[in-house]
């Protein structure tokens, strides 16, 4: 597979000022991430919150310029591009936010919502809009009724679902949703996730999935990024990396989902702040296994791990969550579509 | 034992300009000292709603009915002055966001003493060095350096620990924690679960844990209280949620969250939403979503039975299949 977006060396910084302006140094946001997506490929972003992944996110699409590092979209650096390119290069990328309530202008009806990357881009003539957003709104499992609607008039699943007709209304070939599932309730989430999931596969579309939420990541991604202060700790397929974690952030991530009974936390203490972040390997602070190279030296991220002790670390003590009995899962498969396998 | 809370047919009704909207119909639960009962449930289906009228702290157009006893005292019967001084003293409530509920403008260790100085009368220093016995025993550590600190210098974990601290500190009878977790991290939210597990046995303090995540609740919470709708539709021991469900909305919430382990298959999906509180369909309120329904359904009204000891459902067709 050719990536469609690759990303090399990536590094954002933003200088935090005192109350007087003198710089007192800096939040490292990214730093030094490469990574790759090709078409019809679902990449996450995983990491809890202050890890940069909503940085990331936004210098992939070329919305910040990034201190240092490139940006290559189908081949092209992003970087380089005269404004104005940049700006038609949107059509091919389009972002899905968490909080469809304030992505969606309440002033403006759910045709016009949809209807304006069709204008920006010129993609259909005025008189060909209608038809085309009310295609688009099927295509969401809304009815083309709707876009006559205001954004208020919609529960958070439904203007979901129009934030995402939005997105695919230029064509895009690649869509960035950062945590564009979290602020919806479990069973309305799921009927997003089951969306997204069968747009991506049947439009054949690069997916970036920018989330905190294991479970979601799992059902949606292909391949998972894990970051932890501004760096990528640990990479690989999807299940494999889920399943067996290497990276003792990752292992602790996956220990702390609740599911499997009590369990003693993984890890203690937060997050460190990412102004002056810890030296060497940064979750050396919190990690069950140090060493003094750890707190020295930066590991590489090699073979899909950054781990000085990779190599040595006891096997991932497997998780086991509560398994649905047969009777429990006879039950919910009444929940899904008639006709439907699995 | 008399129950540190027991709750009988709890209703609220909201008097709007559309009419009467019940927001909580028949609630009835009870938890003993150190225990955790978990209320669970989507936006809008009134378990914090609930949380609010056990506490007394809805607003003036919120009509509460039913009987709320506290270790045997009549919640309902009392005058407002009177459960104002329970309030933080027997009973005591946290909430998602610990920014919100701290005052910037005073440190972690003030805004402690002042509930000492308030509920236990205790002098200014004295309840300053009792709130850093409080600090100490939500496992803070270098808890006197930390009571000098203000709430923008605490990360997200040790602010919910001094939220935990203050609720704590006069020894309620009883904490509800709605959504205590929800605005952590994960691995941060696993810290704060097991010290609220670890302080209800050292305390004896009774729990009441309100959360949207079924896997919290298995985890954590002796007694679980699903509510679809203003409704209590399934009670059950926590484990016995997991490995038993019988309300059809319970087996579609499992089904729909997304899991780690196991076959990467698809989601159950609850189709349709919520009906509208206004306009309460008669018979079920889940049937129009529900994949078992059948015509009755539609009309008669189910009430919560008996099932097994602990576990009630409200469904006519329970229980669902003879595992």
């Amino acid at each position: 597979m050719t990536a469609l977006l690759e990303a090399y060396d990536l590094v954002k910084h933003f200088p935090v000022r005192d109350a007087i302006g003198r710089k007192r140094g800096a939040v490292h946001a990214v730093d030094g991430v490469s990574l790759s997506v090709a078409a019809g490929e679902t990449l996450a972003i995983v990491g809890e919150s202050g890890c940069g992944k909503s940085t990331l996110g936004r210098l992939l699409l070329g919305l910040i310029p990034p201190d240092e590092g490139q940006v290559r979209f189908g081949g092209e650096e992003l970087t380089q591009l005269s404004p104005a390119a940049l700006r038609a290069r949107r059509r091919d990328m389009q972002m899905i936010f968490q909080d469809p309530y304030a992505s969606l202008d309440p002033r403006q009806t759910v045709q016009d919502a949809v209807a304006e990357p069709l204008r920006l881009h010129r993609i259909v003539p005025r008189a060909g809009e209608i038809a085309r957003v009310a295609s688009l709104l099927t295509r969401v499992g809304l009815s083309p009724e709707h876009a006559r609607r205001w954004p208020h008039e919609f529960s958070g699943g439904q203007r979901q679902r129009v934030a995402i007709a939005r997105a695919l209304a230029s064509g895009p070939r690649l869509i960035l949703g950062d945590e564009p599932v979290s602020a919806l309730d479990v069973s309305v989430q799921a009927q997003v996730i089951e969306l997204l999931r069968g747009l991506i596969s049947e439009m054949g579309l690069a997916f970036i999935l920018i989330s905190h939420d294991l479970g979601v990541v799992r059902q949606i991604a292909d391949r998972v990024a894990v970051m932890y202060l501004g760096r990528i700790v640990e990479e690989g397929p999807s299940e494999a990396l889920l399943a067996a974690p290497r990276h003792p952030y990752t292992r602790a991530l996956r220990a702390a989902v609740p599911g499997g009974g009590r369990r003693a936390a993984p890890v203690s203490g937060d997050v460190p702040s990412p102004i002056n972040p810890p030296s060497g390997c940064r979750f050396h602070t919190r990690c069950p296994h140090v060493e003094d190279i750890c707190r020295s030296v930066v590991p590489p991220l090699a073979d899909g791990v950054a781990c000085h002790l990779a190599d040595r670390l006891p096997p991932f003590a497997a998780v086991v969550d509560r398994q649905p009995n047969a009777r429990l899962v006879r039950l919910q498969s009444r929940f899904r579509p008639q006709g439907d396998a699995a | 034992m008399t129950p540190a809370l027991a709750v009988t047919g709890l209703t609220v009704s909201f008097a709007t300009d559309r009419g009467v909207f019940r927001a909580v119909d028949g609630l009835s639960f009870s938890v003993a000292p150190g225990e955790t009962l978990a209320i669970v449930g989507e936006s809008g289906c009134g378990k914090s709603v609930s949380s609010l009228a056990i506490m007394g702290l809805l607003e003036g157009n919120a009509r509460v009915g039913g009987d709320l006893r506290l270790a045997g005292q009549d919640l309902l019967a009392m005058t407002p002055e009177a459960r104002r001084k329970l309030r933080g003293a027997d009973m005591a409530m946290i909430f998602q966001e610990p920014m919100t509920s701290l005052n910037p403008a005073f440190c972690a260790g003030n805004q402690i003493a002042e509930v000492l100085a308030l509920h236990r009368g205790l002098s200014r220093h004295a309840a300053y060095e009792e709130a850093i016995r409080a600090l100490d025993q939500v496992r803070i550590p270098d808890a006197r350096r930390r009571a000098a600190q203000y709430p923008h210098q605490l990360s997200g974990g040790m602010r919910q620990r001094v939220m935990i601290a203050m609720a704590l500190a006069c020894r309620p009878k009883l904490l509800i924690a709605d959504e205590p977790t929800t605005a952590l991290d994960v691995t941060v939210q696993a810290q704060i679960l097991e010290l609220l597990d670890e302080l209800k046995r050292e305390t004896g303090t009774a729990i009441v844990l309100i959360t949207h995540d079924l896997g919290v609740v298995a985890d954590h919470a002796e007694q679980v209280v699903v509510m679809y709708a203003g409704r209590a539709v399934e009670t059950a021991p926590g484990e016995a949620i997991f490995t038993h469900p019988e309300h059809p909305y319970t087996i579609g919430l499992l089904g729909a969250a997304p899991r780690l382990d196991g076959p990467r298959g698809r989601l159950a999906s609850i189709e349709g939403t919520v009906p509208d509180p206004m306009h309460r369909p008669p018979g079920c309120g889940f049937a129009p979503r529900c994949p078992f329904a059948v015509a009755e359904c539609t009309v008669t009204d189910p009430a919560l039975t008996m099932l097994a000891p602990g576990h009630a459902a409200a469904c006519l067709l329970a229980p669902l299949e003879a595992a």
